[in-house]
């Protein structure tokens, strides 16, 4: 068995050649970068119509909202960036390409995760970032290095549970083709919904994105206690802390869910 | 001589070829739906904490504001977001050189296509997402969110046509991004832009009335708002009948100028036109 930093380091090399064949073509990254950040910026957009039409919503300011809005945005670009092979995976197993995975000595999830870091989807993590950095600013937050940590955290258990989405979207194109786009649901729906505080939703729907889909522990309930805002749904502060835990978990039982669908996966040739 | 006809059955026949082949999928439009459900009550909750943390009263009321949200939802298949992938691969293979030699015009094919496309796949996902917005919330106990009735018959009568017209006029959108297709040859530029700018101007993210007030004369300017904010407020009775009729003639003014401007930025194109082989 290999060790997982053998692991880590093929997949760094996995990323630097992806890197490499992308840089390339120079000025198609940039387009398309320039382009992601304008387009996912138009969401933005909409947020600023609504707080400039009714001036609050339920106790929270605009630059709270914002700040919601740049770590999810931040987390799903990342997770986005390095989810391509899952992404295609219908396509991969449908003309024999996963077969031959399969047959290479490493794990498929490795490959998958190594097929390419997309880095025009910097566009959407920069747009985020700009957008976090003027609420921070905005909000005078108190930064310590506790604070700080627990952001690192709350954006890669972020990126790890919208990992785990786009992994339990590549296990059902084992047994569909036409219906995943019920996955975006949770993805794009997810990112939208998210970049609200969750507060704001009916009970139903906040229960479900806590302990389902665990939304709001890698996006809410954290960046509560970043910004050092009393939760107006008293959730405690310990919870906050651990929150982007979540996310691994997430991601870890969406990946044994997909090696269950690997180990019953029947090919139909090619 | 029944050139005429005979065109027009042709049309046809590809009209219903393609509704056919998209009926075939019903497994996705059962997933469509699901999804336009999902961002349908996602996007309600959203609007109702700000309705609720109103300080002054917004210039559209709620039930309007939520029947409003699900005939977008409803309708989601019909707004031209995106373009026909095949046909930029046609373009792109040098394939269309082989369109060209059908006897039909390319122009109106294409906005056939499209138009056949649209409506195919807003006919599978209109009807489960009116009848759980319109029917099975209320009886739920979830009336104040439901897709509610029409204002009036007359109303009624007259989104109808207004839906139309949006038809036309999101398949003049596309066919003229089709046509552009021919000097940039790679979709990837339109595959960005026009989500955004399409979804964001039409009314699909946020209500157009609820765009802050400098904004409203750029958004009445603009040709999109004709594809979901008009129809939409027309059966909600937020744009009486009255002065529905003045909005479709802009309507239909925007989509004989894309019309017109396609048609002749192909003719343009199809003389200059070098296919790369293939």
């Amino acid at each position: 068995m290999r060790s997982a930093r053998d692991a880590l380091a093929l997949l760094g090399r996995f990323f630097g050649i992806s890197l490499r064949a992308q840089m390339q073509y120079r000025s198609s990254f940039w387009l398309q970068s320039v382009g992601q950040f304008l387009i996912t910026g138009i969401d933005f957009l909409g947020v600023l119509a609504l707080f400039d039409r009714f001036g609050a919503l339920e106790g929270w300011t605009l630059a709270e909202v914002a700040f919601f809005y740049g770590v999810v945005n931040v987390a799903f670009a990342v997770a986005d960036g390095l989810s391509t092979g899952f992404d295609q995976f219908g396509v991969l197993v449908r003309n024999g390409d996963f077969d031959r995975m399969l047959l290479r000595p490493r794990s498929p999830v490795l490959q998958l995760a190594g097929h390419e870091l997309a880095i025009r989807r910097v566009g959407r993590l920069a747009q985020g970032a700009v957008i976090f950095a003027w609420a921070a600013w905005a909000l005078g937050t108190d930064w310590t290095w506790a604070r700080a940590g627990l952001l690192a955290a709350t954006v890669i258990g972020g990126t790890a549970l919208f990992l785990g989405l786009f992994v339990l979207q590549a296990t059902l194109s084992f047994w569909t083709v036409e219906s995943l786009e019920v996955v975006n649901s949770f993805t794009y729906g997810g990112v939208y919904a998210a970049q609200y505080p969750l507060a704001i939703y009916r009970l139903a729907f906040r229960r479900f994105f806590t302990f389902v889909v665990p939304l709001a522990c890698v996006a809410y309930l954290p960046v509560l206690a970043v910004m050092g805002r009393p939760d107006p749904l008293g959730s405690p502060v310990w919870a906050q802390w651990l929150a982007p835990l979540a996310g691994f978990v997430f991601l870890a039982a969406s990946l044994v869910v997909f090696r269950l669908g690997v180990r019953h996966y029947t090919s139909t040739g090619s | 001589m029944s050139a005429v006809p005979s065109a027009a059955g042709g049309y046809l026949a590809l009209l219903s070829t393609r509704y056919r082949a998209l009926l075939q999928y019903r497994a996705a439009a059962a997933a469509g739906a699901f999804t336009q459900f999902f961002f349908g009550f996602v996007i309600l909750m959203v609007l109702e904490a700000f309705y609720r943390s109103s300080a002054t009263t917004p210039p559209l009321a709620w039930p309007a504001v939520a029947t409003y949200v699900w005939l977008g939802q409803a309708f989601f298949a019909l707004l031209p977001w995106n373009h026909d992938l095949e046909i930029e691969a046609q373009i792109r293979r040098g394939d269309v050189a082989v369109e060209l030699l059908r006897p039909v015009d390319l122009y109106a094919l294409w906005l056939v296509r499209i138009v056949a496309l649209r409506t195919a796949r807003a006919s599978l996902r209109a009807l489960p997402i009116a009848v759980g917005a319109g029917l099975v919330m209320p009886a739920a106990g979830l009336g104040e969110w439901a897709l509610g009735p029409p204002a009036s018959a007359a109303s009624a009568a007259v989104w109808v046509l207004a839906v139309v017209l949006a038809v036309a006029l999101g398949g003049a959108l596309t066919t003229l991004v089709h046509v552009s297709l021919l000097w940039t040859l790679s979709g990837e530029g339109m595959s960005r832009v026009m989500p955004a700018v399409v979804t964001l101007f039409s009314g699909m993210v946020v209500p157009l009335p609820l765009f802050p007030a400098w904004s409203q004369p750029i958004l009445r300017a603009l040709p999109f708002r004709g594809l979901v904010d008009v129809p939409n407020r027309i059966y909600a009775g937020d744009i009486p009948v009255a002065q529905a009729w003045t909005e479709l003639a802009l309507v239909v003014a925007w989509t004989a100028a894309l019309v017109w401007a396609g048609r002749a930025l192909l003719r343009r194109g199809l003389r200059r036109l070098v296919v790369q082989g293939g």
